[in-house]
């Protein structure tokens, strides 16, 4: 069969990534969706900078600001910050417990297809008559006075992304489930691999909420139902709770994966097992439990009466003991370590101060009457864009520098990683801690302007300066992006020098059936024990070489989930009597149960990989390591 | 898969103690059958004797819960071994959903 050393035309390289069911393929499409997304939301915080600098700014109209606000937290929580993570779970899972893919290769395809469709939906709809601007939130009373068809973007959009998220969660926990390499204990497993499983139970107990909320509202909203309407015995609060008994989840489900990059890096640069890993474990999955018993803290002004505050209240200061442990942890990892300051180390390193200063306020929120002093005003912009830039984006950006050559096979430069870093983290808490300030001083979110008279222009100023910081820093990372894809340095197995876990055991980019041989795990950071051992191979092995059971490419995922964004766009025009809008519902639907019926009734076996293939391409990574030593070493060290 | 499956070959001894095993498993299954025909009897028959609905419905429930965990033991295997994991997803998710329906009762319809 095929190899993939093989030089491809740019079409075939293209309809490769069209079908491709390789989860460290799959990981590449989703950080560069994922990736693009990010650089649409952060042009949209920049408009929203740009309108704030200065009182009484007409850069956008009201309205237009709704619609940016709304699309930037909208784009930056669904369509930036889960992809990016879940291309690193897809890239680095499956390696670090010696698998050779995913349980369902097919479905993560189709769960990356579906997100990817719900992406560009929902963005579409700046081009089709107004982007959804009820916050992204979306609270049932605002959304359904509003008008043209923004939130039935928002609505069916996040329904087909939704769909992908719940699929890729569900993979990933039958994957970490069941395909761990012998001797990989639940208990031997990384932290990533672990925070990765914790994040997918949370996928697969928080998006049923979400998805019955949304479908509540395209109902409400397209088919003349009344779930959220009070004058017709509807309840408008029930949204506010489906949406958070899905909306506090889902804040963890970005922030664990993140303890977990951050968890490898603080291993990995410290040359130190991780402090405390069982300690980290069990606060893993106790910040997972109490995830799910706090969403009304978002909603103490709503009125729930003082019994359900104060539950709530203590429920969610609870959250503060296994975050706590985790960060002592951390600090004992580091402690008495050989430290080296390595790009990804310095962000791990900035994240706790930036992620406590982060948790710090938001137990200031769990105190109820406090909160409603601080409620909708720029102290809880400033708590949240705390947690989620100075622990998620740190994290992502750490982990694209951490993960880089293990995902492409070259290194991206230490020294623009640096200013990217500084510029990165210097606008950071330019923009955001002085909106502590303005939070106390009175300014309410989500207000297109502000008055000269209101004394707040120098420190919004000073906060859209540093959003303008945190833009170049960005810009910078792109540079580096685009001169190391240039430059085409490869690397070897373990570039950092340091790895710990059987990821960094095999070829940069791997191979695409990852392991040749299954490996034995003898312990907690396998790769580490045999090189501490004096293994050249850096692994033992579990199974003799032998043929290799593979799984085919299928364009099905891509078609399937293009029926569904074509009866997305049926479903919101038939609202308007458009004649060809029930047609379009249809044949969309036709167009996915069609493919879901081929795909059903035609066996797709996959094909094997014979015993002397594998011989052959481990003949010519054998060269490849060969030719690297012998030239200029890539890598760190 | 095909290429996957080995041919088992059992010593006497595992042979029996396979053969002792399945027979606790049937009379497992067979007491907890009846157990759930008793349960039905009661439910039946708080309803026949005309009891407060507000007495009625709880009980119900709570019998409906016992069945179910009976019936996930004792025919759906959970009581085999390796449903370790599925157990406690399972229980997680039943934990999930009940607080949010007691937050629900209690905080927006009561």
């Amino acid at each position: 069969m095929s190899s993939n050393s093989q030089k491809k035309g740019f079409g075939a390289t293209i309809w490769d990534y069209m079908t491709t069911v390789d989860h460290k393929k799959i990981a590449i499409l989703y950080l560069i969706s994922g990736g693009f997304f990010f650089l649409v939301g952060g042009v949209e915080a920049m408009m929203i900078r740009i309108q704030l600098m200065k009182a009484g700014n007409d850069f956008l109209s009201a309205g237009t600001y709704n619609e940016v606000l709304t699309m930037h937290g909208t784009t930056m929580i669904f369509l930036a910050a889960m992809p990016i993570l879940l291309a690193f779970m897809n890239a680095v899972s499956p390696l670090q417990i010696g698998a050779r893919d995913v349980a369902f290769p097919f479905l993560n395809s189709l769960g990356f297809w579906l997100f990817f469709f719900g992406g560009i939906f929902l963005n579409l709809s700046w081009f089709l008559g107004g982007a959804p601007d009820a916050g992204w939130t979306n609270y049932a009373s605002l959304a359904l006075a509003s008008e043209g068809h923004g939130i039935d973007f928002y609505s069916l959009g996040l329904t087909i992304s939704g769909f992908g998220t719940l699929i890729a969660g569900i993979n990933f926990l039958v994957t970490i489930i069941n395909m761990r390499a012998p001797g990989m204990t639940y208990m031997r497993m990384p932290l990533f691999t672990w925070t990765t499983f914790v994040a997918s139970a949370l996928i697969l107990l928080a998006f049923p909420p979400l998805t019955v909320g949304i479908f509540f509202m395209v109902f409400d909203r397209l088919f003349g139902a009344n779930f959220f309407d009070v004058t017709m015995g509807g309840n408008t609060i029930i949204w506010e709770h489906f949406f958070w008994i899905f909306g506090h989840p889902e804040v963890y489900i970005l922030i664990l994966p993140a303890f977990g990059i951050f968890s490898e890096i603080f291993a990995i640069f410290s040359r130190k097992r991780l402090f405390g890993y069982t300690a980290l474990v069990f606060a893993t999955i106790l910040i997972g439990f109490y995830g799910f018993m706090v969403w009304a803290h978002h909603m103490f002004t709503v009125g729930l009466g003082p019994t359900a505050n104060a539950v709530f209240a203590l429920a969610t200061m609870i959250i503060a003991v296994p975050t706590g442990i985790k960060i002592f942890n951390w600090l004992l990892t580091i402690w008495g370590g050989s430290i080296s300051f390595t790009v990804p180390m310095i962000y791990a390193v900035a994240f706790i101060p930036s992620f406590v200063a982060g948790g710090v306020t938001g137990v200031m929120q769990a105190i109820a009457p406090l909160d409603y002093q601080l409620h909708d005003s720029y102290f809880i912009v400033a708590h949240f864009h705390y947690v989620i830039v100075g622990g998620v984006v740190l994290a992502i950006l750490a982990g694209t520098h951490l993960y880089w050559p293990k995902m492409f096979g070259t290194m991206l430069s230490e020294k623009l990683g640096k200013w990217t870093f500084w510029f990165f983290f210097i606008g950071f808490h330019l923009t955001f801690f002085i909106q502590h300030f303005l939070g106390l001083m009175g300014m309410p979110r989500r207000v297109y302007t502000f008055g000269a008279d209101q004394g707040w222009d120098l420190f919004n100023a000073i906060s859209s300066a540093g959003a303008f910081f945190m833009a170049i820093g960005v810009i910078i990372l792109l540079v580096n992006v685009v001169m190391t894809v240039a430059k085409n340095e490869r690397v070897g197995n373990d570039p950092w020098g340091d790895g710990r876990t059987l990821e960094w055991a095999i070829p940069s980019p791997p191979p695409f059936y990852n392991f040749a041989q299954t490996p034995l795990v003898r312990g907690l950071d396998p790769y580490w024990i045999e090189k501490m051992e004096g293994n050249k191979e850096g692994m033992v092995y579990a199974e003799p070489l032998g043929d290799i059971h593979m799984p085919n490419g299928s364009i099905i995922p891509f078609v399937i989930s293009f029926g569904m964004f074509v009866a997305a766009f049926g479903a919101m025009y038939h609202m308007d009597d458009h004649a060809w809008a029930l047609p379009v519902l249809i044949v969309g639907l036709a167009i996915t149960f069609g493919s879901m019926l081929v795909r059903s009734l035609k066996d797709d076996l996959g094909f094997h990989i014979s015993k002397e293939e594998l011989i052959a391409d481990n003949e010519r990574i054998q060269k490849e390591a060969r030719a690297l030593e012998g030239g200029k070493k890539g890598g760190l060290k | 898969m095909a290429h996957d499956t080995h041919d088992i070959h059992r010593s006497r001894a595992e042979f029996e103690f396979i053969k002792k095993k399945r027979a606790a498993e049937m009379r497992g299954q067979l007491t907890s059958f009846a157990m759930m025909i008793f349960l039905t009897l009661i439910a039946f028959t708080l309803v026949a004797a005309d009891f407060s609905n507000y007495l009625i419905v709880p009980i119900i429930l709570l019998l409906a819960a016992i069945q179910v965990v009976l019936q996930l033991y004792h025919f759906m295997h959970m009581s085999n071994k390796g449903h370790g994991v599925m157990a406690f997803f399972m229980f997680s998710g039943m934990f999930v959903a009940f607080l949010t329906v007691l937050a629900m009762v209690t905080i927006v319809w009561w």
